[in-house]
């Protein structure tokens, strides 16, 4: 039934109709409302028997739910940020063990300094840890992934992350078509575990593994995301038989057959590219945009199979791998290796800071044009950097950088496009 | 289960596969050491043993296993001095086990069950044996359990020796001297009474016997020489006690003194005193503390109103007076005379000053060796210096006690058994002595000595019942459960419990434990905890 | 005491078994048929007391729970020498995932039992106390807090001994460890330091807070036992020696848990509700010297003498006697 509404209620009613058998949360903005409207709806009663935990840590939260989907469990929560963070050795764990987990990850930066806006650097740091990551383009997307993901993580006995971009997504009223109970149970199959904890069937789950085996165990999960690659179109296809609309996959394409520049982002700001494309398009550039829904797997043949013909990538990401540049686009130029095409490295919208139209289309113009260095940071404010690179070189105890960028922020009166 | 994640998740207990004992530098061995108890028995009863079975209540293998060392528990369990309990583990933690009291339940509890041991199986061989006091029964009775036949002569009317003669009622009543006698005729010994030998090697000739045990005892009084001018009035001690056991009771003057320091003389003190003398008064020429009588029988005396004069010697008797000498002791405990001279009021003086061997009818037995104080020497298989002629009880070099006379007739049997089939009884081996360090006694239940009623003091002055009673089944029971085991698993479970490793099979009730040396890491924690040291830490080798 | 302790039976019940206890008075672990939830082949050092106690505590709630049992452990020794690939020693179903998480993962094994309806399985969480009073804390205090229906049981030695004897919150005063070293003007472990985890246990009002040691059994399994009677949050202490980090004799194990005890170092004791309703008295009191020189962990005491640091720790046994009542109200009892 479609309805104007909270990317955070629809998720949360997403959730709700798979039948979640344990959540444990911890409240971190942007994914409050996700958490409370599930915690009314399993106080209601609306959600069976499920069992829902107010923990004191992520760190505690994620650490419920190993023990919940040990136990064979359907088990959820959601977090972000610093959250993330926190619950890190969790997340690994997690992965380790192979519990089909599944958590919202409403994106948003890490301090210092403290930001509570959106970009992706939490689900980036965790991107190792062998959570498959699927990112939503809008909150139709996010609730449809929740659905597949539950799905997804229990075929392969993976835990996934749905990270949906905090504030722009998660606090956005749109139109969302929620599906019905009938639709969600005809799609996703009761949870059976691999491997429960059972006094009938005793198994030590957790084992410590040496050198001898640990290899093999890494590899294993490796190759559970191989398998993703294949899972993740499939399930998406199967989902549209059901639900009659097409969401998910490794790769969503927007006018990518003859582009010769292609865009590609995650998330929420594909939306902003496509209309990018648009006008470019209507004024004769050859582009077109990729979306990257699946980032774990990363889609490499994928890619490369849809990019081959095109001379330029430019990846437009929310992240920085400090000290090197894009990440996303580091394994973008590993998918395109050995092809001519070239890859540019757009670092945007750190921190909640706008990505607008007009900057996504003079930044094509430019690296068609003139090229860009590598990476680019959009919309940068040269004059604060350099004024407060000054500041450090003249004296040692120069104060707090990101105050005196605040300051000098506001006195030089500059503002975003 | 092949879905299981590889490595990460195990299956249950595959850690048997893991070997952990060959880690080990030292093992446990479960030993049984010898209790103290067990050791200071004279007449070597396993008494951790019987005290174990009885602990579970198993009174018939209690008293079972007392009689495969020891025919006379009731009596035992009355006269004995107990050593035992002298050196018993528990005297170092509150109160030593009070072994004679439970002794005495089994003993006093067979008798009233009627409980029988069986001869054994015919040999064909013949053992004489000479006095039916208690070494002799107690050959007697070992050597028909091994099957050989057993022929008594006593000199005497009536059977037990000392066990009759020399100890009073009150203290051993005569019918459990009767009983437990009987017991050993109904096994099929001969006895004959009133059959005084006068010619060893003449009595063997016409007995046909293949061995014999002189048993005679020590039944001749020791004489001091002392003035007197009416040696009527002076008795020996042993006379008075035996005359106790004819149909007239011996006449005793209103004053009687007792001369001597031994039980005996405390036993004459204390019939005197039940005979109606007003005033019995002990003399004995050095002090409480050198007495050679045991101090409850002292005790118990002193409470029935004897009275004592310590370092003292009588130098003379006369009509109603005896003169005494005041004695002090020198550096080594020796009476010395002082001088001083004191006259006593006395109507009987009562010698009891020891006791000699009647050797007479020995003299001629060649190889037979007699010492100069008038025992006869026996080597360490008790065989005299005649071939298959043995001897014990207070006849050999030897402490004089009921206790170690019937020792000496388990002894004499064994040595006699194997003489009769032609080989050497080697007692076995016994492992070390359970001493109280080798215990853990955190483990053992705080619980004060059971103790036995006594006839109360007006009824104990004035007739012979006896002194002190027996404790109820469920007082011995507790008594018996007071044993720490020194030394011997009693299957408390504790090693079982204690192996970190898993590594001690218990085998079940009565079989024990195991250790599982494919495990067992050698940490040594079951040694350590034992309650009783029944475990030792042994070198690995490999 | 929560039982009635039997006596003139040689041993009584002091004792692992004794043929002539009643059966139902003998320990789970004196049964022929006990579980060995932890079983031989492990890895653990001779003379382990956490091997010990893990075995005590585990084996006691698989009778209590008719082995409807799930186990949840923390990074540790116990479980590094448990569950090395290829070999598990545990014969119960059981999770670890990290060192920090034990009491949040068991509250969510909980939270999916009670979501299948599954409440006669019963949850068990256990950790060292570097696992409970220091890295998991956070994680226990939650679990308390929520009165999630987890028994939680410390297997304290006191230290970091997986990772190679260093001080944690619970490291006792003066107590050497490789990172207390027994070296400058106090050596070893700084007096008035540390967390009482039973204390703050209580503190959250939780059902049933217990401690225990591995020197008294029949205390520990009665007090296990109770704990699996109950629903909701419950703690139980458990004071476990290690010869490797003690420095003491692995034959000694037990020895030094019961003059821990006995000195009154460790307090047995239960509380209900944040209250303290029952305590173990001590049988027979020993200064604290005692359990001290047994440790070479606290050999600097000792040469020389340290008279100011054995008076301080002496006081610390007997504030404790007096404060849980430890010596016996009553005189041994006699016949």
């Amino acid at each position: 039934m479609k309805q104007q509404i909270e990317g955070s209620q629809a998720v949360a009613q997403a959730v709700a109709l798979c039948r979640p058998e344990v959540m444990a949360c911890y409240p971190i903005s942007p994914q409050t409302h996700i958490v409370e409207t599930l915690s009314r709806k399993v106080k209601a009663g609306e959600v069976g028997n499920c069992q829902f935990l107010n923990v004191e840590s992520e760190f505690g939260a994620l650490s419920v739910l190993i023990g919940a989907s040990a136990m064979g469990a359907r088990s959820y929560t959601a977090t972000t940020s610093q959250g993330l963070l926190f619950m890190a050795e969790a997340v690994y764990n997690a992965a380790g063990l192979g519990l089909p987990i599944v958590m919202t990850i409403a994106n948003r930066a890490i301090g210092a300094p403290i930001n509570i806006w959106n970009d992706h650097s939490d689900s980036m740091a965790m991107r190792d840890a062998g959570w498959l990551q699927l990112f939503a383009e809008d909150n139709q997307e996010a609730v449809d992934l929740h659905i597949q993901a539950f799905r997804l993580a229990e075929e392969l006995s993976c835990p996934v992350m749905v990270c949906m971009d905090g504030y722009i997504l998660t606090h956005a009223f749109e139109e969302v078509d929620l599906p019905t109970q009938e639709q969600v149970d005809e799609f996703l199959p009761p949870f059976e575990p691999v491997q429960v904890l059972d006094p009938q069937d005793p198994v030590s789950i957790g084992a410590m593994v040496g050198p001898e085996a640990f290899t093999e165990v890494r590899y294993l999960a490796h190759h559970k995301h191989l398998q993703a690659l294949e899972a993740i179109p499939r399930i998406s296809q199967a989902f549209q038989d059901i639900f009659q609309r097409s969401s998910g996959g490794l790769l969503k394409l927007y006018h990518t057959d003859e582009a010769e520049t292609l865009l590609l982002a995650l998330g929420s700001v594909n939306g902003t590219i496509k209309d990018a494309v648009d006008d470019l398009r209507a004024k004769g550039w050859r582009v077109g945009a990729i979306q990257l829904c699946s980032y774990r797997p990363f889609p490499l043949h994928a890619l490369r199979h849809v990019v081959h013909n095109a001379k330029r990538v430019i990846v437009i990401e929310k992240d920085l791998a400090v000290g090197n540049g894009g990440i996303v686009s580091s394994e973008v130029k590993l998918a395109l290796q050995g092809l001519p095409t070239l890859v540019d490295t757009v670092i945007a919208g750190l921190g909640g800071r706008p990505i607008s139209k007009a900057a996504v289309i003079d930044t094509v113009k430019a690296a068609c044009l003139e090229g860009l260095e590598e990476p680019h940071f959009l919309d940068l404010n040269w004059v604060a950097i350099n004024r407060e690179l000054t500041r450090q070189a003249e004296q040692r105890r120069s104060g707090p950088t990101p105050e005196n960028l605040l300051r000098e922020v506001g006195s030089a009166d500059w503002k975003t496009g | 289960m092949e879905r299981k994640p590889f490595a990460i998740t195990l299956d249950p207990t595959s850690s048997l596969a893991n070997h952990t004992g060959n880690w080990r530098t030292m093992r446990p061995i479960y030993l049984d050491h010898l209790p103290p108890c067990n050791q200071g028995c004279p007449a070597g009863e396993n008494i951790q043993g019987w005290l174990y079975e009885a602990e579970e209540g198993k009174y018939e293998e209690a008293w079972r296993k007392i009689m495969e060392e020891n025919p006379f528990p009731a009596i035992h369990g009355r006269v004995c001095y107990h050593p035992c309990e002298t050196v018993c583990n528990r005297g170092q933690l509150d109160e030593a086990v009070s072994i004679h009291s439970v002794e005495r339940f089994l003993g006093d509890h067979a008798i009233e069950q009627g409980w029988q041991i069986e001869a054994g199986k015919a040999t064909g061989k013949r053992v004489l044996i000479i006095g039916a006091g208690p070494s002799g029964l107690s050959a007697a009775y070992h050597l028909s359990r091994m099957g050989h036949a057993v022929t008594i002569y006593e000199a005497g009317p009536k059977l037990g020796g000392m066990m009759r003669f020399g100890i009073p009622q009150y203290r051993l009543p005569r019918n459990i001297v009767d009983a437990e006698i009987a017991r050993i005729e109904a096994m099929g010994v001969s006895i004959h009474m009133n059959r005084k030998v006068e010619n060893l090697e003449m009595a063997i000739k016409e007995g046909i016997f293949n061995a014999v045990f002189l048993a005679i005892g020590a039944h001749l009084s020791k004489r001091v020489d002392i003035p007197s001018p009416d040696t009527g009035r002076i008795v020996d001690a042993l006379g008075l006690l035996k005359g106790m056991e004819g149909k007239e009771v011996p006449k005793i003057g209103r004053r009687v003194v007792v001369y001597g320091g031994g039980d005996t003389a405390i036993d004459a003190a204390r019939t005197a005193k039940r005979l109606g003398a007003e005033e019995t008064l002990l003399i004995y020429r050095r002090d409480r503390e050198h007495m050679p009588a045991h101090d409850s029988e002292v005790k118990e005396a002193l409470e029935e109103g004897v009275l004592t004069r310590w370092l003292s010697m009588i130098r003379q008797v006369d009509e109603n007076v005896i003169t005494v000498e005041e004695m002090k002791l020198d550096e080594k405990g020796y009476p010395q005379p002082t001088g001083r001279m004191e006259t006593l009021e006395a109507d009987t003086v009562i010698l009891a000053v020891g006791q000699e061997v009647d050797t007479r009818f020995l003299q001629d037995v060649p190889g037979l060796e007699i010492s100069t104080d008038g025992v006869i020497q026996v080597d360490d298989t008790m065989m005299t210096g005649r071939l298959g002629v043995f001897a014990g009880g207070d006849m050999v070099p030897a402490e004089r006690s009921v206790t170690v006379a019937t020792g000496h007739g388990k002894k004499a049997a064994r040595h006699i058994d194997a003489y009769l089939q032609g080989f050497h009884y080697a007692k076995p081996p016994s492992n070390s002595v359970a001493i109280f360090d080798r215990l853990n006694t955190w483990y053992y239940t705080d619980a004060d000595q059971s103790h036995q009623p006594y006839l109360d003091l007006a009824r104990r002055r004035a007739s012979f019942e006896e002194v002190v009673g027996g404790l109820d089944a469920s007082t011995a029971l507790l008594e018996a459960r007071r044993c720490l085991s020194c030394g011997n698993c009693f299957e408390c479970d504790t090693c079982y419990g204690v192996c970190p490793d898993n590594a001690i099979i218990k085998l079940g009730s009565g079989k024990r434990y195991e250790i599982n040396l494919e495990y067992c890491k050698g940490c040594g924690m079951c040694a350590e905890e034992c309650p009783s040291g029944a475990i030792d830490m042994i070198k690995e080798i490999r | 005491m929560s039982y009635q302790r039997i006596k003139f039976y040689q041993t009584g019940t002091f004792t692992v078994g004794n043929r002539l206890l009643e059966e139902g008075e003998r320990t789970v672990q004196a049964q022929k048929d006990r579980t060995n939830s932890l079983n031989s082949g492990h890895r653990a050092c001779q003379g382990c007391g956490e091997a010990l106690g893990a075995r005590y505590a585990l084996d006691a709630v698989m009778r209590a729970t008719h082995n409807q049992l799930v186990a949840v452990n923390a990074t540790g020794c116990l479980e590094v020498f448990s569950s090395p690939y290829p070999e598990s020693a545990w014969q119960i179903p059981w999770l670890h995932s990290v060192f920090g998480n034990a009491p949040a993962v068991a509250s969510g094994v909980a939270a999916a039992l009670r979501a299948k309806g599954k409440t006669d399985i019963r949850v068990v969480a256990q950790g060292g106390d570097g696992a409970t009073v220091d890295i998991g804390f956070g994680c226990l205090s939650g679990m308390f807090e929520r009165n999630d229906d987890v028994l939680y049981i410390c297997y304290d030695n006191e230290a970091y001994m997986n990772t190679g004897v260093q001080r944690s919150g619970a490291t006792p005063a003066r107590a050497w460890t490789n990172t207390t070293q027994a070296v400058g003007t106090e050596p070893g472990n700084p007096m008035n330091v540390g967390k009482n985890l039973p204390r703050i246990a209580m503190a959250h009002g939780i059902p049933l807070v217990a401690t225990a040691s591995v020197a008294d059994l029949h205390d520990l399994e009665t007090k296990v036992t109770k704990a699996m009677s109950i629903r909701g949050a419950r703690y139980i202490h458990i004071h476990v020696p290690c010869p490797l980090g003690w420095k003491s004799d692995p034959a000694e194990t037990i020895k030094v848990a019961r003059l821990a005890v006995e000195s009154g170092l460790f307090p047995l004791f239960e509380a209900e509700g944040g209250v303290v309703t029952d305590r173990t008295p001590i049988r027979k009191q020993v200064p604290v010297e005692q359990y001290l020189v047994l440790q070479g962990r606290f050999e600097h005491l000792f040469s020389p003498r340290d008279e100011q640091a054995l008076a301080a720790i002496q006081a610390m046994a007997d504030r404790n006697i007096h404060l849980y009542a430890l010596l016996p109200t009553e005189p041994a009892m006699g016949t």
